[in-house]
């Protein structure tokens, strides 16, 4: 299975990820040994098999709709990068 | 015998008729991990001060008649638990000085107990791994043969064990990551059923197939560990509402009767010979308990690691889109655009393993590739797990190796990742199963390197493996061996 470098480039936009020159030439080959193994999978015939998206059979997870203490702003803010009064500070975001 | 050898019940015992305090018991744990961790490199945070102030609570505790199995017993956590007030790394740069301000439940639960927290331990970064040697903060090394690895990604929990720097651990288990480096390190390790343990606090790495476990130096240990960690948790929707058996009623030495399951297409011709001939001797040893041998099929199993690269990096890579250099963890220096920064953020914060699992899941995600990778993977995995639920109808447990080699030297597999993935195909089943599996040591390779057999049980059927690999423990001398540092 042949994934080109235009279409590595692209998967590690949509992932965030600045890759340089030397990671997409080796993450296009390493990308297209792994895909190609995983191709196997077309093997199977799985026409009405229902997908599995939970382990193990569970419905309807709830909890009462009643509030509790959350992390607080202090806590929530001691890790942050950069910070300014009781919010998160990024670069500009509206061009 | 050292203090430092003792497993938790050991320690119990000593703790509970005063013979051993358990400030003793923490500072000949520090002192050991001193000792020793300038060669093993198990630990990423020790925690001196803290550990020392927790020993002290404990024998307050103890001398008040407070005390529990747990009360005052050292052990140390994968740094992939939250630990409220110290440092958790998940070994990546990216959380290099992260400070959680909350804690993850299963470590509340052993602290409630009174359990110390000597320190966090060294993994693969994010839990993607096997082999320990994609950390930010360096490889562990296997006790037993310092150029090995110790297995992954809970390599340090395993090696802690092996070196005798804490009394039990704990680690996380996606596609094998407590049973193989259990199995590699010679001690005992437990995956639970999917939804047995709490995940509330604990990195995520694939919300689907992430599950907390022990990792202990015999079964008993074990049982203790889970019987503490196990239970719903109103945190953890993916928690269920099971009530905990005392899975120490299962520590009974008796396997009469046992209807083992030897799947096939786990004993394969390319099987190293030493592993062969341990899983032979294991047999024998089961047999002559009165265990019954019914040969299965589970031919679904040669599509495991194929289902599992896809499932696991697509949960993977949106898991990890929280880590964008805002609210926490790392942020590039390097100026730009908010979205220059993010994915400056995270080329730097991620090691190549860790970059190339996403790069993976989001292709795997990505529109006009979700029905042929995604999706389908989705549909294999229940073929997967009807296949062992099956088998289960058939037998009580399912004997396997853990992995097709003993540990392999550190830099033997780092070049293709595609090896590394493939040497996880006995473990990676029973995640996408949703099933238990315990690894209890059952051997030594030519070279002294340990090597462990697998129990598989069905879904919350925690204490059937956990008989099974107590009886075979009380039978055999493997657990005893010790490695030397």
């Amino acid at each position: 299975m042949r994934i080109t470098r235009k279409e590595v480039e692209h998967v590690a936009t949509l992932a965030r990820l600045k890759l340089d020159h030397e990671e997409i030439e080796t993450f296009t080959g390493q990308m297209a040994a792994i895909l190609s193994y995983v191709d196997k999978l077309s093997e199977l015939d799985t026409e009405g098999i229902i997908p599995t998206s939970h382990a193990v059979p569970m419905e309807n997870a709830f909890r009462p709709d009643d509030t509790y203490p959350s992390l607080g702003t202090e806590n929530a803010l001691a890790n942050a990068p950069d910070k300014t009064d009781d919010f998160f500070k990024v670069p500009k975001v509206i061009e | 015998m050292e203090i430092f050898e003792l497993t938790v019940h050991e320690l119990h015992e000593k703790l509970k008729k005063k013979e051993l305090s358990s400030v003793e018991a923490t500072e000949a744990m520090l002192g050991r991990i001193e000792a020793t961790d300038g060669k093993v490199n198990a630990f990423i945070t020790v925690c001196n001060e803290e550990a020392l102030e927790s020993a002290r609570e404990a024998d307050k505790r103890i001398a008040e008649g407070r005390m529990d199995i747990l009360t005052g017993i050292p052990i140390a956590l994968k740094d992939i638990f939250l630990t409220k007030g110290i440092r958790t790394t998940c070994a990546s740069r990216m959380l290099g000085n992260f400070i959680p301000p909350y804690d993850a439940t299963a470590w509340i639960k052993l602290k409630e107990r009174g359990a110390v927290l000597l320190g966090k331990l060294n993994q693969d970064e994010f839990a993607m791994g096997s082999s320990c040697e994609s950390s930010a903060f360096g490889t562990t090394r296997n006790p037993w043969n310092q150029e090995c690895i110790p297995g992954g990604s809970s390599g340090g929990s395993a090696a802690a064990i092996a070196a005798q720097q804490a009394a039990a651990t704990l680690g996380t288990d996606t596609g094998g990551s407590i049973r193989q480096p259990a199995s590699h390190c010679g001690c005992v390790g437990l995956k639970p059923t999917y939804g047995r343990v709490s995940r509330y606090g604990v990195i995520a790495y694939a919300s689907s197939l992430d599950q907390v476990g022990p990792m202990t130096r015999d079964v008993r240990d074990a049982a203790i560990m889970l019987g503490a960690v196990a239970g719903h948790d109103p945190l953890d929707s993916t928690s269920v509402e099971r009530p905990v058996p005392d899975y120490l009623g299962s520590l009974l030495p008796d396997v009469k009767g046992l209807k083992i399951g030897l799947p096939k297409e786990y004993y394969i011709e390319g099987l190293d010979p030493d592993v062969k001939k341990a899983m032979e001797l294991a047999i024998e040893t089961y047999r002559g308990m009165g265990a019954e041998f019914i040969d299965i099929s589970l031919p679904y199993t040669d599509y495991a690691v194929a289902c599992y690269y896809l499932i696991a990096t697509a949960e993977a890579s949106s898991n990890l889109a929280r880590y964008d250099g805002v609210r926490f963890g790392h942020r590039s220096g390097k100026a730009g655009s908010l979205i220059e920064m993010m994915s400056r953020s995270r080329d730097e914060g991620f090691g190549a393993e860790v970059k190339r699992r996403i790069m993976l899941g989001t292709y795997a995600l990505s529109s006009g590739y979700y029905d042929a990778y995604y999706l389908k993977a989705q549909k294999v995995r229940t073929l997967i797990m009807q296949e062992f639920l099956k088998a289960f109808e058939k037998v009580d447990v399912i004997l396997t190796p853990v992995a097709p080699t003993p540990a392999f030297k550190i830099g033997e597999k780092t070049s293709d990742p595609l090896q590394m993935y493939l040497s996880d195909i006995f473990t990676i089943p029973v995640n996408l199963a949703g099933t238990c599996g315990l690894s209890v040591p059952a051997g030594m390779s030519s070279d002294g390197l340990p090597i462990g057999l697998q129990l598989i049980g069905r879904p919350f059927g925690e204490e059937a493996i956990i008989r099974a690999g107590y009886a075979f423990e009380q039978a055999t001398e493997w657990h005893k061996k010790k490695a030397t540092i």
